[in-house]
């Protein structure tokens, strides 16, 4: 736990002793802004809520911007060599694995708490549902630690940061596709039965994403997170075994 | 209590390639052992093994009685390690890289800013603590990598390639500052300087094609070249057809060999010492010499055929 603490800090750190973490909050935060008011139109709807104009794009918005947080977290070490140092000192494999994904998830929490400024606009504007947007945030963090755990996965394998976004992209996209509506419209053409389409949409972060927003905190939705993380974290620290020696 | 690190038939396979094919080996305390093998040899996957970097494929190595497989966390923290090129993050500056390692490694608070002012006083790193690694010059950047394994004072240091890359400078302080540690230690570096072996190391084993070819002491291995106690004479001009014929005459012409218009060098097939009778016949037959003396024989000669020996297995 300890150990896990102090390597926990040295990676949180880490994001802000570069100009990547101020870049990264200053992208997320403009982006936020340019969606929530040019294709969400704000104010427009004359709605007072965060859901339908805010947290819409961020499965869209994540499939980008966290492979960005984790295209680095093992394939820079495994190019600097520092892996070596990491793993000749006195820590186990699953305290990295743990330290790197919660010092990349807190990093994007933190991104997604500088946010805030839209919640204290809409509050001043009308009357939302705080209870709705508390959840909503909830589900946003919870699906960036999902696309984080496979964005860190996908990074032990290789030691080229651009291929592991890349790679992190497309595996973030194949998890979120199925569960657009457009998507399922045509899955129910093609599948026979529909508790098939239904199990496709069930993998999907955009359908979990989207029962969480809206406010019900069902324990399904937050096990499929989980789960999702404890498996890409699993696997990671295989691949880290498997590949530490390249 | 037994040898501090006990490696027994140590292996690593890549696929189809061995890299380390069944190594043994002890080491006692205060020993300076000089890892040697040309490139690829196997020292540094040996050295990754040791270090509880890579699992082994077959064999095992104990540090301190723990061992690298079941008791890794205990060996290796008995244990300070510089890896080869020394890779440290280069965004992170001296001091927070150290007292990172030194959490990491169970100090906290001011007992981890008292140890880590120590070290870098140790290795002469004072005026740089502040800036980030990647701006520091390579022998700095080594000196951190340096400090950051002896952080803990362990009892076992692994340095790999320690004074690669160093301008002859900067080489000297490594040494000396590796010197000033030995002490009821156990360090284990690799090197291809051969003059390194001799200036540190108290026992030298040469690796080659994944095997242990040598295990000797710096002098031993040295007594094994041709040369060992070869003698060399250095003439006035216009002396030396005279003397090589006559040493030829006693040793054998294939024994004498001409290094330069006045200079010769008389080696015999069993190595016997023989300076006493060349300067008893040189004194005799009144040669004119401008000196005369012993060698001890070439570490790089040594080397060379062993590992080109061993690599031919």
């Amino acid at each position: 736990m300890r150990q896990t603490l102090v390597l926990f800090k040295r990676e949180l750190a880490g994001y802000f002793s570069t100009p990547v973490a101020y870049v990264f909050i200053c992208i997320f935060l403009l982006l936020c802004g340019i969606l929530t008011f040019y294709l969400g139109n704000f104010y427009d709807a004359g709605q007072a809520t965060l859901g339908s104009a805010f947290f819409e794009f961020h499965p869209i918005l994540y499939i980008v911007l966290i492979p960005a947080i984790s295209m680095r977290l093992w394939a820079e070490e495994r190019k600097q060599g520092t892996i070596e140092l990491l793993m000749t000192l006195p820590v186990t494999l699953p305290q990295l694995v743990l330290s790197k994904f919660l010092a990349a998830w807190a990093f994007s929490g933190i991104a997604l708490l500088l946010t805030f400024p839209l919640w204290i606009t809409v509050n001043y504007l009308g009357d939302p549902d705080n209870g709705v947007i508390l959840a909503s945030y909830l589900a946003s963090w919870l699906m960036a630690g999902g696309y984080l755990a496979m964005g860190a996965c996908i990074s032990a394998v290789t030691k080229n940061q651009v291929i592991a976004f890349v790679l992190a992209v497309i595996t973030c996209m194949l998890f979120l596709i199925p569960g657009l509506p457009q998507v399922s419209e045509a899955l129910a053409g093609v599948l026979p039965s529909e508790a098939l389409v239904e199990a496709v949409r069930s993998f999907s972060f955009m359908t979990h994403f989207g029962a969480i927003a809206r406010g019900v905190i069902d324990l399904r939705d937050l096990v499929f997170f989980a789960s999702v993380i404890g498996v890409f974290l699993f696997m990671n620290a295989i691949v880290i075994e498997l590949k530490k020696a390249d | 209590m037994g040898a501090m690190i006990e490696i027994e038939n140590l292996q690593k396979r890549f696929g189809a390639i061995t890299a380390v094919d069944g190594v043994s080996f002890q080491v006692e305390r205060g020993t300076v052992l000089g890892f040697l093998g040309p490139n690829g040899a196997g020292k540094s996957t040996t050295m990754k093994m040791l270090t509880g970097f890579l699992p082994p494929s077959g064999g095992t190595a104990r540090i301190g009685g723990h061992d690298i497989q079941t008791d890794s966390l205990a060996a290796k923290q008995l244990v300070g390690y510089l890896p080869e090129g020394a890779p440290l993050y280069p965004d992170m500056t001296p001091e927070a890289f150290l007292l990172f390692i030194a959490e990491v490694r169970g100090l906290s608070g001011a007992a981890a800013r008292t140890r880590v002012a120590e070290v870098a006083e140790k290795v002469s790193l004072q005026q740089v603590m502040h800036q980030p690694i990647e701006t520091l010059s390579k022998g700095f950047k080594r000196r951190v990598g340096l400090a950051q394994a002896i952080l803990h004072d362990p009892q076992v240091l692994v340095l790999d390639e320690p004074t690669d890359g160093l301008d002859p400078n900067q080489k000297k302080e490594v040494r000396a500052l590796i010197r000033s540690m030995q002490k009821d230690k156990v360090i284990i570096l690799s090197t291809h300087i051969l003059e390194e072996v001799e200036a540190l190391c108290s026992r030298v084993i040469i690796i080659a094609g994944g095997r242990l070819v040598v295990d000797c002491t710096p002098t031993e291995l040295a007594a094994k070249s041709k040369w060992h106690n070869a003698v060399r004479l250095e003439l006035q001009q216009g002396e030396t057809g005279r003397v090589e014929s006559a040493l030829a005459d006693s040793y054998g012409a294939s024994h004498v060999e001409k290094l330069g218009p006045a200079s010769l060098l008389v080696t015999t097939k069993d190595r016997r010492a023989i300076l006493p009778e060349i300067s008893q016949r040189a004194q005799k037959e009144q040669w004119k010499l401008e000196g005369l003396r012993v060698e001890h024989g070439r570490l790089d000669e040594v080397f060379h055929d062993l590992t080109r020996a061993g690599s031919r297995n």
